[in-house]
């Protein structure tokens, strides 16, 4: 199957049998492999300027034309041969300094030797991945707060989980990394079903999936209420799940052809994918049509098949209900499109005392509001609202430097830990809110105590 | 109670966090007939600590209370007494997910130091991974060890007392991540790469200072490190606060208060002496950074091996 990536197309056949990080050239069509480590002897000419006094501007230090440059290329050279060919044919490249020699041969392998590497699908690869290329599927979240929140929520093999996101099933994604199939994980999921286009990306074994579970948002004030029951479902899921997931898939697509990133590990993951994507949208139209020719025939069966979905469904959703009305969670995850101050008030009373629970907003302001709110209501201790910063560095002898663009924002989080709630006692939690955490003056002094 | 199992109750020789108030906490090891002194008076074990409920109130001699709290690495970071200067959660938070640790995870650590990060890194590869650390001071090693038996992970790390730069981890070929956090890291870049499994895994080292940093990447480019990243990561907290700005008097008819939009529906808890919630203020929520923040911790440098 054809594959395109950063202005590229390539078929992965060539690529199985080989280990994860291996790095492969592109050429017409298929996938080449080269070694390892090319061997740097590009730069025989040691020739080099000190500064850039005579070096003038005049758009004419490169001898080869356009045309000359798009004739190599047709005549499928090979990348490594044109920057040769660029440099010989740079009238100023040996008046540069070796720094800017440097930079120069940088650039331009950068343009004309396509190399692709493959790597394994994590959190890291796929996170930084979703963070340059869909940051709006994933609600901005960067890749370091999702290390903060997974920290933060104390995730480990285990654990009993309730997540709440619209990441793509990112977040949820990270979760059962960290957790390796031990524990288990309730999504709560808002609208027909979970989306886990991004789950599906990391190649969980088969087993990851037997302790994950699934609840509709839609449910959970009857289930709090004690009037829950199985028999009105939300409307028909499957089609709405896989409706989502397509539109994800195929935008998915399109997207590497649009956007240019700079980082290798980011830019390579998506070739792993794009292919689980399209095989699913492929998946669905092929099952459209048979569906079509098929009507008739296989009516009865089909009513059949549904039933049985469908009590599966209501079996994996009573299950879901039993682990969630034992109030006795390990954690909870929330980052979400939606208002953070009704999810946690509401998702709350399914956490165990004594555990942490994250809360990841885009937005500053509705955690200042999400905050006061857990303050009256009481049951948890150690708010925190924070931010991280992230800061990449260039290191190279002589030029190290803090790169020039970083990221603007990657969102809040708010974090605390639940304790045993009184809830008869609101007033009292009200004054331990008060005593705890208000006044700055006290806390000052709090901290000089020995204790 | 285990670093890598929440349990219900508190039990004789468990690890608690006492919580007393904002940021004001301090670790108790649960002992039948002990007790424990806070400002707000003593806490009993045997009858105010042993069989309740993690994350109950326990109310003190004095009518104070404190919540007690059920271990974590996060909680033992903010409280561990401190042998050496330690990681931090921010750290520890991307590091975990840059060396893309889980549960089954090898892991070489060096030095142990008090063994902040340690504590989160066995969290994380438990139940089937395990940690090697390596520690060249051997009371601290001595002193690491006894804190892993007290808080139930023994069986998830191995410490090992020699100088890393000199005899390595101990182990070959075994480990999925190296992290060290020593003075030189560039002399262990050699013995990180024979500690990692043939087929490849993820290194990190922690520096404060940018020339460790310099000489920490070639050498690793020397041995053939690939995708070399140098990062640091800051964090910055809010307090929240509400907060009255007076509207200056600029001698306006009283009438036209109706575009200054008030927004004081909540009275402040604190409040302020000067704050009077008359018309001529504007109240709202705020977050405010801390006056003083860490503005420096290390700088991150990660790399992988092929």
């Amino acid at each position: 199957r054809k594959i395109i990536f950063e202005k590229q197309w390539f078929y992965l056949d060539n690529a199985i049998g080989h280990i994860y990080g291996t790095t492969f050239e592109v050429t017409s069509g298929g996938n080449l492999q080269p070694k390892q480590e090319v061997e740097e002897t590009t730069t025989e000419t040691k020739e080099a300027g000190t500064d850039n006094r005579n070096i003038v501007d005049d758009g004419k230090s490169q001898k080869l034309t356009h045309d000359d440059i798009k004739a190599l290329k047709d005549k499928g050279i090979k990348g490594q041969e044109i920057v040769q060919q660029l440099i010989e044919n740079s009238t100023t490249f040996r008046d540069k300094t070796e720094f800017a020699q440097d930079k120069y041969i940088k650039k331009k392998k950068k343009k004309y030797e396509a190399v692709v590497t493959i790597v394994k699908p994590s959190t890291r690869i796929l996170s930084t991945m979703y963070y340059a290329r869909e940051p709006g599927k994933i609600n901005h979240l960067r890749y370091d707060t999702l290390a903060q929140m997974l920290t933060l929520g104390n995730i480990h093999a285990g654990n009993k989980m309730i997540v709440m996101e619209t990441c793509a099933g990112l977040v949820l994604g990270a979760v059962m990394e960290r957790m390796g199939g031990y524990g288990s994980i309730i999504q709560m999921y808002p609208g027909g079903g979970p989306v886990r286009a991004a789950t599906s990306c990391f190649g969980f074994p088969k087993a990851f999936f037997d302790n994950l579970h699934e609840f509709p948002l839609s449910k959970v004030q009857s289930l709090l209420s004690g009037t829950f029951t199985t028999e009105t479902l939300p409307a028909e899921p499957e089609e709405n799940a896989l409706v989502e997931e397509e539109s994800n898939g195929l935008s998915e697509e399109k997207q590497p052809s649009l956007q240019e990133t700079e980082e290798e590990p980011a830019a390579e993951a998506p070739m792993e994918i794009n292919p689980a994507e399209e095989q699913d949208t492929m998946d669905i139209n092929a099952e459209d049509v048979e569906f079509k020719e098929s009507k008739e025939k296989e009516n009865k069966e089909n009513v059949r098949e549904k039933q049985i979905k469908q009590w599966e469904r209501r079996k994996k959703l009573q299950e879901a209900a039993a682990l969630l009305r034992e109030k006795n969670a390990d954690g909870l995850i929330v980052a979400s499109k939606f208002h953070p101050t009704p999810l946690l008030l509401s998702l709350l009373e399914f956490v165990a005392p004594s555990r942490p629970f994250v809360v990841y907003c885009q937005y500053k302001e509705p955690l200042l509001e999400c905050y006061t709110k857990l303050r009256e209501r009481g049951g948890v201790i150690n708010l925190k609202l924070s931010e991280s910063w992230l800061r990449n560095y260039q290191v190279l002898p002589d030029r190290s430097h803090p790169k020039l663009t970083m990221s603007g924002g990657g969102g809040y989080l708010l974090s605390g830990i639940t304790v045993v709630w009184e809830r008869g006692k609101p007033d009292c939690s009200n004054s331990e809110a008060l005593k705890v955490e208000e006044p700055s003056s006290k806390r000052c002094k709090l901290q000089d105590l020995p204790c | 109670m285990s670093f890598v199992e929440y349990g219900e109750t508190i039990k004789d020789g468990d690890t608690a966090i006492v919580f007393l108030g904002h940021e004001s906490m301090f670790p108790v090891k649960v002992q039948h007939g002990t007790v424990t002194q806070t400002k707000y008076g003593v806490i009993r074990h045997s009858t105010d600590l042993i069989g309740k409920k993690y994350g109950s109130k326990v109310t003190c001699s004095k009518g104070g209370w404190v919540f007690i709290l059920h271990p974590t690495p996060e909680l033992w970071t903010m409280n561990l007494p401190h042998r050496t200067q330690i990681l931090y959660s921010t750290d520890i938070s991307i590091i975990t997910m840059m060396l893309e640790l889980k549960p089954g995870s090898i892991v070489c650590e060096s030095g142990t130091g008090s063994g902040s990060l340690s504590h989160a890194l066995i969290r994380t590869v438990a139940p089937t991974g395990h940690l090697y650390t390596v520690e060249f001071h051997q009371q601290r090693a001595e002193k690491a060890r006894e804190e892993f038996r007290e808080h139930g992970v023994e069986h998830l790390v191995t410490v090992t007392n020699q100088d890393v730069c000199k005899n390595g981890f101990g182990v070959s070929n075994i480990a999925d991540a190296v992290f060290l956090d020593i003075p030189s890291p560039w002399e262990a870049i050699g013995h990180a790469k024979s500690a990692l499994k043939a087929e490849g895994g993820r290194i990190c080292s922690f520096s404060p200072c940018i020339e460790q940093v310099q000489r920490t990447c070639l050498a690793m480019e020397e041995y053939g490190f690939t995708e070399i990243n140098t990062l640091e990561i800051l964090l910055r907290v809010y307090n929240v606060r509400t907060i009255s700005l007076q509207i200056p008097d600029l001698g306006k008819a009283a009438e036209d208060n109706s575009s200054t939009g008030f927004d004081s529906s909540k009275p402040s808890h604190q409040a302020s002496p000067c704050a009077n919630l008359q018309q001529g203020t504007v109240q709202f929520k705020s977050g405010v950074p801390l006056r003083e923040v860490v503005g420096h911790t290390g700088y991150l440098t990660f790399a992988t091996k092929t």
